[in-house]
């Protein structure tokens, strides 16, 4: 009986997974772009079981926290779309989700901060990790707009003041030819539509980036040689080379 | 209106105050509310907390 090692079973398993169905089809695109995706960021490196040690700090959580809360806005935001005003300004079950809504924003921006700040002081842009950086900030800036938008959208005097005092800032940038921050129609399909379907994109490349550079390490303390890092900015870097 | 939902509502209307104007911070150009100055330094607080505040569930494994 033979006995076999079930990492060769793995390895070979990956092999297959990244091999064309039949040696004819390895030219089409379809394998070409499976074996790429697979080499680049294969399962257990897309979601890992283990973190290096340096993460097991707080200042480490607010990024998945920024991700938790962002997943309850887009599961409430589906439910306010579903049910509509009338259910959200009444209801008691439509002020709670309509609640839900409101306070995830606020911890989704909160989280958001701190984690940009604690990404600031590591230099987090450090060992190629330009286009994480850039991702997270426009993800921030987006972020801005599609909560905006959600203030112009709640169908209430509130959101009817904040357009009336927003619109002549926005008009003094000559934005407000095409941004009218008065028309309602326009500002909710910014609000459920464009802007969201932005954000989710930004913070989907952002995480897939972090995943592929890996989490920045902290600063190494005077006297001793970086060496934990697992994306160096040298050639011999072992992830995305 | 359930009783409970009437006596959480009186305790913190008796804290904070919204039936009035809102208070303003004024700097220079700058004009905040004091909500929002508030939210700013829970935001310090937590950032200095997080960097300071031991991660417990560390086991001191490498990886």
């Amino acid at each position: 009986m033979t006995v076999t090692d079930p990492k060769t079973v793995r390895a070979d398993q990956a092999d297959l997974d990244k091999a064309a169905d039949r040696p004819e089809d390895a030219g089409q695109w379809t394998a070409k772009l499976r074996t790429t995706a697979v080499e680049a960021l294969p399962p257990q490196k897309l979601l890992p079981d283990r973190q290096p040690a340096y993460v097991a700090s707080w200042i480490y959580v607010f990024g998945v926290v920024t991700v938790s809360a962002l997943l309850v806005v887009i599961a409430t935001g589906l439910v306010l779309a579903i049910m509509g005003p009338n259910w959200w300004h009444v209801s008691s079950t439509g002020l709670f989700v309509n609640s839900l809504h409101l306070w995830s924003v606020e911890v989704f921006f909160f989280a958001m901060v701190v984690h940009l700040w604690g990404k600031f002081f590591m230099a987090a842009w450090r060992g190629r990790r330009k286009v994480t950086w850039i991702t997270g900030v426009v993800s921030f800036l987006v972020s801005v707009g599609a909560a905006f938008t959600g203030y112009l959208s709640q169908q209430n005097f509130d959101s009817q003041w904040i357009s009336t005092q927003a619109k002549d800032g926005i008009n003094s940038t000559g934005a407000g030819a095409i941004f009218n921050v008065t028309n309602f129609g326009q500002m909710i399909m910014w609000h459920i539509t464009l802007l969201p379907l932005c954000v989710l994109a930004l913070v989907g490349v952002h995480v897939v980036m972090v995943r592929l550079r890996g989490v920045v390490p902290p600063f190494p303390a005077k006297g001793e040689v970086p060496g934990d890092d697992p994306a160096p900015a040298t050639a011999d870097a072992e992830v995305g080379a | 209106m359930p009783t409970v939902a009437i006596v959480l509502s009186t305790l913190f209307g008796s804290l904070i105050d919204l039936n009035k104007p809102g208070h303003y911070i004024h700097w220079g150009f700058i004009q905040m509310s004091y909500a929002n100055g508030l939210v700013i330094l829970l935001m310090i607080i937590v950032f200095f907390a997080a960097i300071l505040i031991p991660f417990k569930g560390h086991k001191g494994e490498d990886r």
